[in-house]
């Protein structure tokens, strides 16, 4: 077994140290902004390389990742799940059962202490879901910080509960109308409130996309997730999984997990994105399945567009995943071969939703539901040696009038 | 001497401000820009700066983005848009065009295919918001090759370091973003704007326009006082927005404000400005 200590220095020339100065993975990310927001962008920049690099200030992310987050999130050997599909080993890495209910905090708790050290006493957030809404107003509210969310006007609605805990915490929620009143025109929203308040305002974005140090640092703080796990499984299995897979919209959770295996040639990692009704139909949220490179939101991605470069409204079953992006990181890492990008349709991922909630009594987001649907694939070709970890990136308790609906339980209130 | 430069040499020695309306291409409709143009030039413009309109224009207030849905409803698209400089430029060879726009339609077109169209149209010049002069390249040099003017923004968070490295990429004039945010807001302060030009010009002699947050024949007379153009873009939208239960008033309605102002920053060139 290799000594958990050295997992995280792993040489300089490798994958897995990207970007480069200006922000770029191979071709992509970069800092398209409108140029009021350099002088910010670069003011960040700075500040991230300052305290990322002070023993003082991790100290204080580890302290409030243990304490306020409770973590490590434990690792589980979902058994019964795995004999009833048949074939590998399904492990399940618990983000669920974080504080808030999803790895979004991890990220959000980070940014936060920037921003106070920074002496920023307001935060802005966009949210799709909702869950980085409420990671956002609950650092707001654990550290003192006025909070503004924006959230898009079809999410507002399809994500009730999450508004309701937005505005418990303090929070400001912003019901956007702009656009197609989903997670981008959100991210638009916020981007111009930002560009409006600059001085005394921090802007978390919630997903490794947006301009340079953005997509570096979500992921820096999210990595925790793959670093755990990966201790996790090799002090309990004695090696590396075969795969790792995780749903990808932005992609904050998959690359947070994918990163501390970057280095590990034998380990596969699967990013699954939303095909929606199908990705022949058009009606999906899968950008690196079948989309083309382009810039959007501060970075250089592969988007969902037209052909005249306008960006295509996005349809997915869960609203986390309703983004006709993602992040830079994992456009280089398709291109490199890396990672594989495939996608489960919205009703695999009910499927799989239904399927852990009855034969694990663990009720999943339905944004990693979609790993959990390719991961029951990945298995049913292996055996019974090999492990799979999905990350379990959220709990499902926001979805469930969602689901309620579709399965037509009905009279849900929400 | 590019159409840009001509103008700007032109008005200096008239100790005039140039006037720099913008519209969004195809807002409401591409046939009511086409008529919209020519009139623009009669009621004074100088330089008709063009809004190319896109599905997420992040550093636009509400008044542009409304006017951008409206242009794609229409089925506006940035060929459109060369089309429609194509007809202006056939009665039209003295009145600068610069387009506006965000970098993704152009990066789908392709940049060479793009600086290419764009000339053959007439175009003289193009601001990309979104598209800073670190990530300029491939873009910068197809269309420094052509002609074309690439024209940047300044705003007042851009150190004076930063603005000599801006005004050495760019070309025809530096635009000037009187304030910290998107387009249309309300806080236009001469004061700090006349303060950023001096430093603007200790970096550089291109002429420099500002705008965002100009709303009337007030703060363009004020900014024609310490500016080389004045730029107004959501003020204008907005007569469009007025007249769009009867869009055939939109060419009229626009060119009367569009005469207003003209007269604001001429008055402030008799009033003997500090320019």
């Amino acid at each position: 077994m290799s000594e958990p200590s050295s997992l995280s220095n792993r040489p300089s020339a490798l994958i897995g140290s990207w970007p480069d100065a200006a922000g770029r993975f191979g071709p992509f990310g970069g800092r398209f902004v409108a140029e009021t927001l350099m002088g910010p962008i670069e003011e960040l920049a700075a500040a991230y390389e300052r305290f990322s690099a002070d023993p003082a200030f991790h100290a204080e992310f580890r302290a409030e990742l243990r304490d306020f987050v409770g973590r490590p999130s434990p690792l589980y050997h979902a058994r019964r799940l795995s004999e009833t599909v048949g074939g590998a080993q399904l492990w399940l890495k618990r983000e669920d059962l974080n504080h808030t209910g999803a790895h979004k905090v991890n990220n959000t708790v980070g940014q936060a202490l920037l921003a106070t050290r920074m002496g920023k006493t307001r935060i802005i957030a966009e949210t799709g879901a909702g869950q980085h809404g409420v990671a956002a107003a609950t650092v707001a509210a654990r550290l003192g910080l006025e909070c503004v969310v924006y959230m898009g006007e079809e999410d507002v609605h399809r994500q009730a509960p999450n508004v309701y805990r937005m505005r418990l915490l303090g929070a400001e929620v912003r019901s956007v109308t702009s656009g197609t009143r989903t997670l981008k025109d959100a991210l638009n929203e916020a981007m111009r409130d930002w560009v409006t308040n600059i001085d005394d305002t921090y802007y978390i974005i919630g997903t490794v996309a947006g301009p340079h140090p953005y997509p570096q640092m979500v992921r820096d703080f999210n990595s925790v997730i793959g670093r755990e796990a990966r201790e996790q499984i090799l002090d309990r299995a004695g090696r590396l999984p075969d795969a790792v897979v995780a749903c990808v919209g932005g992609g904050s959770n998959a690359i947070g997990m994918f990163h501390a295996f970057l280095d590990d040639p034998e380990v596969e990692l699967y990013g699954v994105e939303a095909a929606g009704d199908g990705l022949e139909t058009g009606r999906h949220a899968a950008p690196l399945s079948a989309g083309r490179p382009g810039v959007l939101h501060g970075n250089r991605t592969y988007l969902m567009q037209d052909g005249d470069g306008q960006i295509e409204g996005t349809h997915s079953v869960s609203a986390g995943l309703d983004y006709p992006g993602v992040g830079p990181e994992h456009a280089w890492l398709k291109d490199l071969g890396r990672a594989v990008y495939t996608s489960a349709t919205d009703a695999e991922t009910l499927a799989a939703f239904e399927r852990l909630t009855r034969i694990e009594g663990i009720i999943p987001a339905l944004e990693p539901s979609h790993a959990l649907a390719h991961a029951e694939k990945l298995a049913r070709e292996r055996s019974s040696s090999d492990i799979v970890i999905v990350n379990l990136s959220g709990r499902g308790d926001k979805d469930i009038p969602t689901v309620a609906a579709l399965q037509g339980i009905g009279d849900l209130p929400g | 001497m590019s159409r840009l430069e001509a103008r700007f040499r032109a008005l200096r020695e008239e100790g005039r401000a140039a006037l720099v309306p913008f519209v969004a291409a195809g807002d409401p409709a591409p046939e009511i820009t086409r008529r919209l143009l020519p009139r623009l030039v009669d009621a004074g413009a100088d330089v008709i700066e063009l809004g190319v309109p896109f599905s997420d224009p992040m550093a636009d207030g509400p008044v542009i983005q409304r006017a951008g849905e409206r242009a794609l409803a229409a089925g506006m698209s940035l060929s459109g848009v060369l089309d429609i400089v194509r007809g202006f430029r056939e009665n039209d060879a003295g009145t600068a065009v610069v387009l506006m726009g965000y970098l993704n339609p152009i990066a789908a077109m392709g940049p060479a295919r793009f600086a290419d169209e764009a000339a053959a149209a007439g175009v003289d010049g193009v601001i990309v918001v979104d598209m800073p002069p670190e990530e300029g390249e491939p873009l910068l040099a197809a269309l420094r090759e052509r002609g074309i003017d690439p024209v940047f923004l300044l705003s007042p968070t851009t150190s004076t370091e930063r603005m000599r490295r801006i005004a050495s990429e760019g070309a025809g004039f530096l635009y000037y973003v009187s304030l910290k945010g998107i387009t249309g807001a309300g806080h236009l302060d001469t004061g700090a704007v006349a303060e950023a030009l001096a430093r603007v010009r200790t970096v550089s002699d291109l002429p420099v326009g500002v705008g965002f947050g100009i709303a009337d024949a007030d703060s363009a007379r004020r900014i024609a006082a310490v500016a080389d153009a004045v730029v107004v873009g959501s003020a204008i939208v907005r007569r469009v927005e007025e007249a769009l239960d009867d869009p055939e008033r939109i060419p009229g309605h626009v060119a009367a404000f569009v005469a207003e102002l003209r007269g604001a920053v001429d008055a402030a060139a008799a009033e003997g400005s500090g320019r």
